[in-house]
């Protein structure tokens, strides 16, 4: 019994290492005198926060505007994440409370659509936004990011057909209306699936890097993914101490609320699958 | 004798809300028949020429017109956008069509309430839930069934550079001939093939390592005696809560064949370093292994949540029969973990199919080759098709791509069901 279990314990040590390298690789990098990816030690001889600060300081030999598409990416996020949040409760709302008149086909449609990832038609949907002339715009991202967002809302649904029935009756013997039992009554009890909505619409659109590349190009409008993506692409790995700081910045902020929200994972992936 | 909801529904079939009115009900007889007259001055009068537009696709692309005596360029149709306003207006075409086909069916259905005695003036407060679901549903409407229908539809015309791109040149209808192209055109068949062929052999490994590979570290923590599982299991899934493109991007440096840290450690040892990310072979073990990086926490999660809904007296039951571990394994452990994940094996397949991030992030569809028209040795068909899309403006073969892509998916839909209907009757877990 013994050895099997020491087995185990440097089984998992050696997983619990490869987990973590690169991103404690990045961060050590970051704090790294010097701009280039090759390094002698793992842990840097000389310390500095020069990248950090560089990330926030214009040069005139190149072009990378992190503040300004930190700002993008949060404008993008902060409001898909206000509409889509909307849309998904409300969809999720209606679909889990009221029994209507193709309610069942139109939820196997909702599951169906779902499944189709929503870049296969990155086509038709840069054409659309060049019709409507948001080619190129933060808004035209938010409009995709919340438009599908209806989508998503199996695992809502699933959080209110958990909310007792006779809670709404009692409403509407005391005179309550629609609205004002949503309101009133619903949303108050819904706290935990809003933020939990919220949290995946807001790093959805944070991370995102698909249609930030298809829709953004030019340089002012770019959103974080597509940025550092740029600085890789272009600047190869001559710039790779200021690309570790930038990557810090922008992944601790979603990696503590991945870390939140992984409670969640379970329900995510199984609320389509189970609750059709 | 019972005439009524007959006679309401030719009324109505007849002229929209005249058969409302035969039922005394006023005011959406009228509301009807105002519909009927804008539906009928929309579908005659507004709706012909984009209709139109979107047979023709335009007759004029730029070109030189004379005013007064000087020729000017005077740009032409724009297909594309002619396309859209087709499809809008055939969208519009429909709605006309659906509020008609409602209201001869209101029309006899209120007529049969009427001859049986009912109350006709009371609705159900049916509306509510529609009212919720509008502003969701025309959001769906436009940014996913309007773009899958509009790309169907490109991939039966010419769309693509150089020659057809408007506004300067025209878009036709040319049938079939894309997808013949794709399939039979040496270079895009060549391509296609190739691409569709590595598509395949990713999707599968990357499915089976990552299911199998979450199982196992998922056993590892919960066997009995191992210590500071919520540990593990926090530790492990930190993969998954860093942003996919900073940690792919992180991987294509450490990947790095002259500075990364990667072939830094082989040199250390005395080995020569790998090609990680430009060699065909190397390319490919690398996604699949940095896939595995990525997918495992996720499996892992999943299957320690269904490890503690197994029953424990099965275990019990299988102890006092004298089991060994391994059959305890083989037969109660096994079995309830491919029952419960099953449908998402289905979906995890699809996913990879479509597995974008991985591949374009970390090795760019790289490393190049001639044998393949726009595309490398690790595209996927995604990452072909938005080179196609965003780097080469081949938007007719992109979007017949898309139309394959889109018909794998639903048949694993269909599929899905299947398994997920089963899965809600039998019941074997509650």
């Amino acid at each position: 019994m013994k050895p099997k279990l020491l087995i185990s314990y440097a089984v998992l040590a050696l997983i619990g290492v490869v987990s973590i390298y690169p991103a404690l690789w990045t961060v050590l990098s970051s704090f790294r005198v010097g701009n280039s990816l090759f390094s002698d030690t793992f842990i840097p001889q000389q310390w500095t926060l020069d990248h950090y600060k560089d990330l926030f300081r214009t040069r005139g030999t190149r072009d990378i505007q992190y503040a300004k598409w930190f700002w993008n990416t949060l404008q993008v996020a902060a409001v898909s994440t206000v509409i889509g949040t909307i849309l998904q409760l409300l969809t999720a709302y209606a679909f889990s409370r009221f029994r209507f008149k193709g309610r069942k086909p139109m939820m196997m449609v909702v599951l169906i659509l779902g499944m189709f990832p929503g870049f296969l038609s990155i086509i038709a949907i840069f054409s659309i936004l060049q019709k409507l002339q948001l080619l190129d715009s933060k808004w035209g991202l938010v409009l995709v990011y919340s438009a599908g967002s209806a989508l998503g809302m199996f695992v809502a649904k699933g959080f209110f057909d958990t909310i007792p029935r006779s809670l709404e009756e009692a409403a509407r013997i005391d005179g309550a209306n629609n609205m004002s039992i949503f309101f009133r009554i619903i949303l108050p009890l819904s706290r935990p699936i809003i933020t939990y909505i919220s949290l995946m619409t807001f790093t959805g659109a944070w991370v995102d890097f698909i249609f930030a590349r298809a829709i953004l190009t030019s340089r002012d409008e770019w959103t974080l993914a597509v940025g550092l993506w740029s600085i890789i692409d272009s600047y190869n790995s001559t710039e790779f101490t200021l690309f570790a700081a930038g990557c810090v910045l922008v992944a601790i902020p979603i990696t503590i609320l991945y870390m939140y929200t992984q409670r969640f994972l379970v329900d995510g992936l199984t609320a389509g699958a189970s609750k059709g | 004798m019972n005439r009524t909801p007959t006679i309401a529904g030719w009324l109505s079939a007849l002229f929209m809300g005249l058969g409302q009115w035969y039922n005394r009900q006023y005011a959406k007889a009228v509301l009807f028949m105002a519909v009927y007259a804008t539906g009928l001055y929309v579908a005659f009068a507004v709706l012909p020429p984009y209709l139109k537009g979107l047979i023709s696709l335009g007759d004029k692309g730029v070109h030189l017109e004379k005013v007064g005596k000087i020729s000017r360029l005077v740009p032409g149709d724009h297909s594309i956008f002619m396309m859209i306003n087709g499809v809008l207006a055939l969208l519009v075409l429909l709605v006309i069509v659906f509020l008609y086909v409602l209201n001869i069916r209101d029309a006899v259905t209120v007529g049969r309430r009427r001859t049986q005695g009912q109350d006709s003036s009371k609705l159900n407060n049916g509306l509510f839930p529609w009212l919720l679901l509008a502003i969701p549903f025309l959001g769906v409407l436009f940014f996913t069934v309007m773009p899958i229908v509009f790309t169907s539809l490109i991939a039966f015309t010419n769309y693509s550079s150089p020659n057809h791109i408007p506004a300067k040149n025209l878009v036709d209808w040319v049938g079939f001939s894309t997808f013949h192209n794709l399939f039979n055109m040496t270079g895009w068949s060549d391509t296609f093939v190739g691409v569709l062929t590595w598509t395949i052999i990713w999707a599968i490994l990357a499915t089976v390592t990552c299911y199998f590979g979450g199982i196992l570290v998922a056993l590892l923590i919960s066997q009995q005696g191992v210590k500071f599982k919520g540990f593990w299991r926090t530790l492990f899934i930190i993969p998954y809560a860093i942003p996919q493109f900073v940690s792919l991007l992180i991987m294509r440096n450490m990947l790095n064949e002259q500075f990364g840290p990667i072939n830094q450690y082989f040199r250390a040892f005395g080995l020569g370093g790998l090609p990680w990310l430009n060699d065909p072979f190397w390319a490919k073990v690398s996604v699949i292994v940095v896939n595995m990086w990525i997918g495992i926490p996720v499996t892992m999660v999943l299957v320690m949540g269904i490890l503690t809904t197994i029953p424990r007296d099965l275990y019990e039951a299988a102890d006092v029969d004298g089991a060994s571990q391994w059959m305890k394994f083989r037969n109660i452990t096994m079995p309830f973990i491919l029952f419960a994940t099953a449908p998402i094996l289905i979906s995890q397949f699809v996913g990879n199919i479509n597995n974008f991030n991985v591949i374009y992030l970390l090795t760019g569809g790289g490393p190049a080759t001639v044998n393949y028209n726009n595309a490398g040795e690790t595209d996927l068909l995604v990452t072909w098709l938005f080179k196609l899309t965003i780097d080469f403006k081949q938007y007719n073969i992109a979007a017949a791509v898309a139309i394959l892509i889109f018909l794998f998916i639903a048949t694993a839909a269909i599929l899905l069901f299947r398994r997920t209907k089963s899965y809600q009757e039998e019941d074997m877990i509650q």
